[in-house]
């Protein structure tokens, strides 16, 4: 059980450290092509990866050590998101548990690593994105855990690969209230983790408009390579289960080699197709003011509350 | 004489050992006698303790020559967990303090006051019956008093609060020997056995929970009981204030668990509610205001309050549960709030002694003028961070268990069929939800202002670690809160014999199963993934840096910009700014603007003075108005004592003809 | 704009971009190992806005610069263009400096318009100390007063080899 589980790690790992860049192109893209541009190509991403190894990296009097320890802790706090999340398959390792709490604590561990880089500087540009990302970190890890929570009501278990499971077999639950409500509120949960309008602008240049771009903005070379690559993961990785969660066939119930293929297509599939669809809905929303974020997110909150309430109200029915 | 009654009695000698030391040693060697004498006292109470937890009897009874019951030290497992918790913490605090104390908390009083405290402190969970429970309540909570007033000559607001810590914690004793009180009348007698007697469902066990709780959660430091925990700790000295944060206020927590889970075990489905309640408020309000101090010690004295609430929450959806009759999560809770008190424990020494260590290099407390100080003081920052990531529930720490076993208990403990359960413990997983995700934003907030990026006033620049003990008791602690957190099994075994449930399995050292749940968490494991996935990282990334290695530069990125200091750094104030604004209705800050303007002008301004402060909201709502009634009452009251003799011999008269009648009915 | 207007002419448009002309030989002098990834940092030394116009076209969707692979960044940091426009004033000396130390190597600096290359109308004013070269070391120069943006996206071509 372990030896499959940890083969479909490795696949998800590497799947997805190969696309994660890719969709990040696909949603340029999508948006250049909305715009009537023509964009820089699918590729563009990993270019860019390439041009951040060979460039030189410059640290400034003041900073320390978080400053070249924290890019490397956000990537491996995504890959380890990436091995642990039903993407390709749904196998969980028996001793290591895939379940929300530890897998949101995983994902928080690279939100720290990041924002103390930020803090790191030593600039006020770094200081402000830092409070910004930390503040709706807090304010979105509520909605996180109850909309899971709201998911895992009919499963019994809180571990996202029986979640996976259990909705693989019972078609029925993917098009239940319960399930709409809670995923909505996941993405819009998924939207500000990431930092995606419109709760923040990734190509802005307006320092006082940034969340994310003000916490990298003194790195360089490698150190802003891996902050990008991390940056994409934890975006390929949360697209992944959303797209896990409600398309949930062709997530692989078992180590077979078959298995396994359709899940990595399935997954590239369904990750483009979310990658589309959320760069085209950028095109028509304009950022919301930084102090309008708490009330977004309070309303994702009530729709995760209200997911709770109603699958209790389904158990008690039926 | 069995082994836990040698225990005992090693601890009250061990204790008077320290005081006589204390008194009669010089000087220049009273701090290292004296610490080692009170590390020692904090060793053999931790000893006891896992005798006691490993299910070890002993029965000490102490005569005094007061016209009292004598003194009788019995204690249960339950009793042996809180005495290991106490003794480990006053250990390590001892330890710490032999190289931090300096002028006023070198003194003879402060190290017999030490003492007695640290000897208080382990008494009350090994006490058997209500009496010597309030003895050993009394004198730990004197003790402590003296030690909070130990720096009253340097800083005047010291003794507003040791008046204030006074006052509370004689309160809190007053109300447990009035439940005390109600429950010997009901179970006629005054031992703890005696009390298990008592019918959960009479008028007389309610009153008497409705008293305990409340005292023992002002001890605890329960909003709205919770305001002298914000002045005391950071009053008091450093070791004082680890000592007073990680252990003193568990034994507020030792009272409640002790009369939920031993002496009034089935109890009514409300009382779970008012825990519940209680810890709710406790840990939203005490994290918001720890997110928004830029006191570093203040900071900390927040996050106990946030993090007794949560406890209060584990044994309050424990007894709900109960109650309701869903066993498995039950248990589970009442074992979660073992494991928050031990982790809590851990972590927050950690902090407390990494904030003392700070203090003790530069002088201030002050978030807003610290900055850079991970590159002088290397030990204390990375023991801080360590205690941060606990305090912030990340992996791989003890907080991350605590935190986890919690969260999975709620989760996994509602039932449909019961609305009321089905209402109140989603509820409960968001609001500690949002607790995790605040103390996340108050942990990243104090570690990153303090210890990164460059100093932003002069004291920080000029920091140095401090003597070699302070920094052992630091990495103690801080390879404490890893260890538990890597091996909860040693954790886990704990808590189980504590209360004596199944609800938590143990795999061997490292492995932790709620069976009751379904739920397994195997930290070794987890790490073992970690490093695998992060190998090839480190690999790729040693090779580019060895390749081309990084180039050092003078200047930050700022725009640009020509005039560039390390002033314009964010600061806490400013860190925790949104924040403040999206929960103003519950802080409600005071600021005031006052503009000077050139001459007449109404255009041009000479300066611009902006003010803002933030008070404890429940002191200024709540406690001034009391205060000020009190002080109305009183001084209407004088009026009683205009000095007429005459007048005086009336009362006595009128008294004297009122006991008559009175005797006479 | 309503959605649904919205939607109706991103249809009715359709693509704006011109096509794109021949691609121009590369750059030598500084390394320029850049892959066909380029960060350019926009920094106006003191022009009259002429140039900026221009350049914000050639980052628009007629001209769209980013098809070749240049991208407007952030940060001096992130870049490997330092694209400098108008005269330098005595105000923008030091900020210009310090961008451009501030961006890591391998970096061009590109001056566009008359301004940047010779200070153009402006030479001998108050407050002008004087071109691009001046203060820096410039390894491509864009003239125009202003500039076509062709002329700028062949410049950038140049750097991008896209």
């Amino acid at each position: 059980m372990n030896a499959g589980a940890a083969a479909l790690a490795v696949v998800q790992v590497v799947v997805m450290v190969v696309v994660s860049p890719l969709l990040v192109g696909l949603m340029r893209q999508t948006r250049a092509r909305l715009e009537g541009r023509v964009g820089a190509g699918v590729l563009q991403p990993w270019r860019d990866l390439r041009k951040l190894a060979v460039k030189e990296t410059l640290r400034a009097a003041g900073t320390g050590w978080v400053s070249a320890a924290g890019p490397l802790v956000l990537v491996a706090s995504g890959l380890l998101v990436c091995a642990l999340i039903p993407l390709v398959g749904a196998v969980p390792f028996v001793s290591v548990p895939d379940d929300l709490f530890v897998v949101v604590s995983v994902l928080l561990v690279g939100t720290v690593a990041l924002a103390l880089v930020g803090l790191d500087a030593g600039t006020a540009f770094g200081g402000m994105g830092s409070s910004r990302h930390m503040t709706i970190a807090a304010l979105v890890e509520p909605t996180v855990l109850v909309a899971v929570y709201a998911l895992s009501i009919p499963v019994g278990s809180s571990a996202l690969s029986q979640i996976v499971r259990a909705r693989i077999d019972d078609p029925a639950s993917v098009a239940s209230p319960v399930s709409l409500l809670a995923l909505v509120a996941l993405a819009i949960a998924v939207v500000a983790e990431t930092g995606r309008l419109p709760v923040d602008n990734p190509s802005t240049h307006l320092e006082l408009t940034m969340i994310h771009e003000a916490m990298v903005i003194e790195s360089s070379g490698r150190d802003l390579g891996w902050l990008e690559l991390g940056s994409w993961l934890r975006l390929g990785a949360l697209l992944g289960l959303l797209g896990s969660l409600l398309v949930p066939w062709g997530v692989a119930q078992d180590a077979s080699v078959a298995a396994v293929l359709i899940g990595v297509v399935t997954l590239v599939l369904k990750l483009a197709v979310l990658g589309c669809v959320l760069a085209a809905a950028e095109v028509f929303v304009a950022k919301l003011r930084l102090f309008r974020v708490p009330e977004l997110l309070a309303g994702s909150f009530v729709l995760a509350f209200l997911a709770v309430t109603a699958s209790y109200l389904v158990v008690q029915a039926g | 004489m069995t082994q836990v009654e040698a225990g005992l009695g090693a601890q009250l000698v061990l204790a008077l050992a320290t005081v006589v030391v204390a008194l009669l040693a010089r000087p220049a060697v009273r701090a290292r006698l004296a610490g080692v004498g009170a590390a020692a006292l904090g060793v053999a109470g931790a000893v006891t303790g896992v005798l006691a937890l490993t299910g070890g009897q002993g029965r000490l009874v102490i005569p005094l020559v007061l016209p009292v019951d004598p003194v009788v030290l019995s204690p249960t497992p339950l009793g042996g967990f809180f005495m290991v918790v106490a003794g480990t913490v006053g250990a390590v605090a001892a330890v710490y303090a032999i190289g931090y104390v300096h002028g006023p908390s070198a003194s003879t009083t402060s190290w017999a006051a030490l003492a007695t405290f640290l000897l208080g402190m382990q008494l009350v969970p090994a006490a058997g019956d209500a009496v010597s429970f309030l003895l050993a309540w009394e004198l730990m909570a004197a003790a402590s008093t003296v030690l909070v007033l130990t720096e009253h000559r340097e800083r005047l607001e010291v003794r507003s609060a040791a008046l204030w810590y006074a006052v509370m914690t004689h309160l809190s004793f007053l109300l447990i020997l009035l439940g005390f009180g109600v429950l010997s009348v009901e179970g006629h007698g005054t031992s703890f056995a005696a009390m298990a007697h008592v019918d959960p469902d009479s008028a007389g066990a309610s009153i008497a929970f409705v008293l305990l709780v409340l005292g023992f959660a002002t001890k605890a430091g329960i909003v709205p009981m919770h305001v002298w925990l914000p002045r005391a700790h950071p009053a008091a000295p450093s070791h004082v204030s680890a000592v007073m944060s990680a252990a003193m206020v568990k034994m507020g927590v030792y009272g409640v668990l002790l009369v939920v889970l031993q002496m009034l075990p089935a109890g009514r489905p409300w009382w779970g509610l008012v825990l519940l309640a209680l810890g709710t408020v406790s840990a939203l309000y005490g994290i918001l205001q720890a997110s928004v101090a830029t006191d570093l010690k203040r900071l900390l004295a927040y996050s106990t309050t946030e993090n007794v609430g949560l406890m209060f929450l584990a044994i309050g959806a424990g007894a709900l549960l109960r109650a309701y009759g869903v066993v498995g999560p039950a248990e589970v809770a009442a074992g979660t709030a073992l494991l928050l008190v031990a982790s809590h424990a851990a972590f927050k020494t950690t902090l407390f002694l990494g904030a003392g260590s700070v203090l003790h290099a530069t002088g201030v407390r002050d978030l807003d003028l610290l900055g850079g100080l991970g590159k002088r003081m290397p030990t204390t920052a990375a023991a801080f961070g360590v205690g941060a990531l606990g305090a912030a529930a990340l992996p791989i720490t003890c907080g991350f268990v605590a935190e986890w076993a919690l969260l999975q208990s709620l989760i996994h403990g509602a039932r449909p069929e019961d609305r009321l359960v089905a209402v109140v413990m989603p509820l409960a997983v968001a609001v500690v939800a949002l607790t995790a995700g605040l103390a996340l934003m108050t942990f990243v907030k104090a570690y990153g202002i303090a210890f990164l990026a460059r100093p932003r006033g002069p004291e920080a620049g000029v920091a140095h670690e401090g003597p070699a003990s302070m920094r052992v008791a630091l990495v103690v602690s801080a390879v404490a809160v890893v260890g538990l957190g890597l091996l909860p099994g040693v954790m886990a075994t704990a808590v189980v014999r504590a209360v004596g449930l199944g609800g938590i399995d143990v795999f061997g050292v490292d492995g932790l199963g709620l069976p009751g749940v379904g739920a397994a968490l195997d930290p070794v494991a987890l790490t073992g993934l970690t490093l695998l996935v992060a190998v090839p990282v480190l690999v790729v990334t040693w090779r580019m840096a060895h390749r081309r290695p990084p180039r050092p530069v003078d200047l930050a990125w700022g725009g640009g910009g020509v005039r560039v200091s390390p002033r314009m750094q964010y600061t806490a104030t400013s860190y925790a700014e949104p924040l403040s604004r999206v929960f103003d209705d519950a802080l409600r800050p005071e600021r005031d603007l006052e503009i000077t303007h050139a001459g007449e002008s109404r255009y041009l301004v000479e300066r611009v003075q902006f003010r803002q402060q933030l008070e404890d909201v429940i002191e200024v709502r709540a406690y001034d108005p009391g205060v000020r009634l009190v002080d109305r009452i009183g001084l209407s009251a004088r009026r009683l004592q205009n000095g007429s003799i005459h007048r005086y011999l009336g009362y006595s008269f009128v008294a004297l003809i009122a006991v008559l009648i009175v005797v006479s009915l | 704009m309503s959605m649904r207007r919205l939607v109706r002419l991103m249809r009715v448009t359709g693509r704006v971009a011109e096509p794109a002309p021949r691609r121009p030989e590369g750059l030598d002098g500084p390394n320029v190992a850049l892959g066909g990834s380029v960060g350019v940092r926009h920094v106006d030394a003191g022009s009259c806005n002429g140039c900026e116009i221009e350049v914000a076209a050639t980052f628009g969707p007629v001209y769209d610069a980013e098809r070749y692979g240049a991208r407007l960044v952030a940060s001096a940091r992130h870049a490997d263009v330092v694209l400098v426009t108008g005269v330098v004033t005595r105000n923008m000396l030091e900020p210009l400096r310090r961008t451009v130390e501030a961006t890591p190597n391998p970096r061009v600096v590109l001056a566009v318009g008359d301004c940047a290359r010779n200070c153009g109308v402006f030479a001998g004013g108050i407050g002008v100390v004087g071109a691009g070269h001046d203060a820096v070391d410039v390894d491509l120069a864009v003239p125009g007063c202003p500039p076509e943006p062709d002329a700028i996206v062949e410049a950038l071509r140049r750097v991008t080899l896209r």
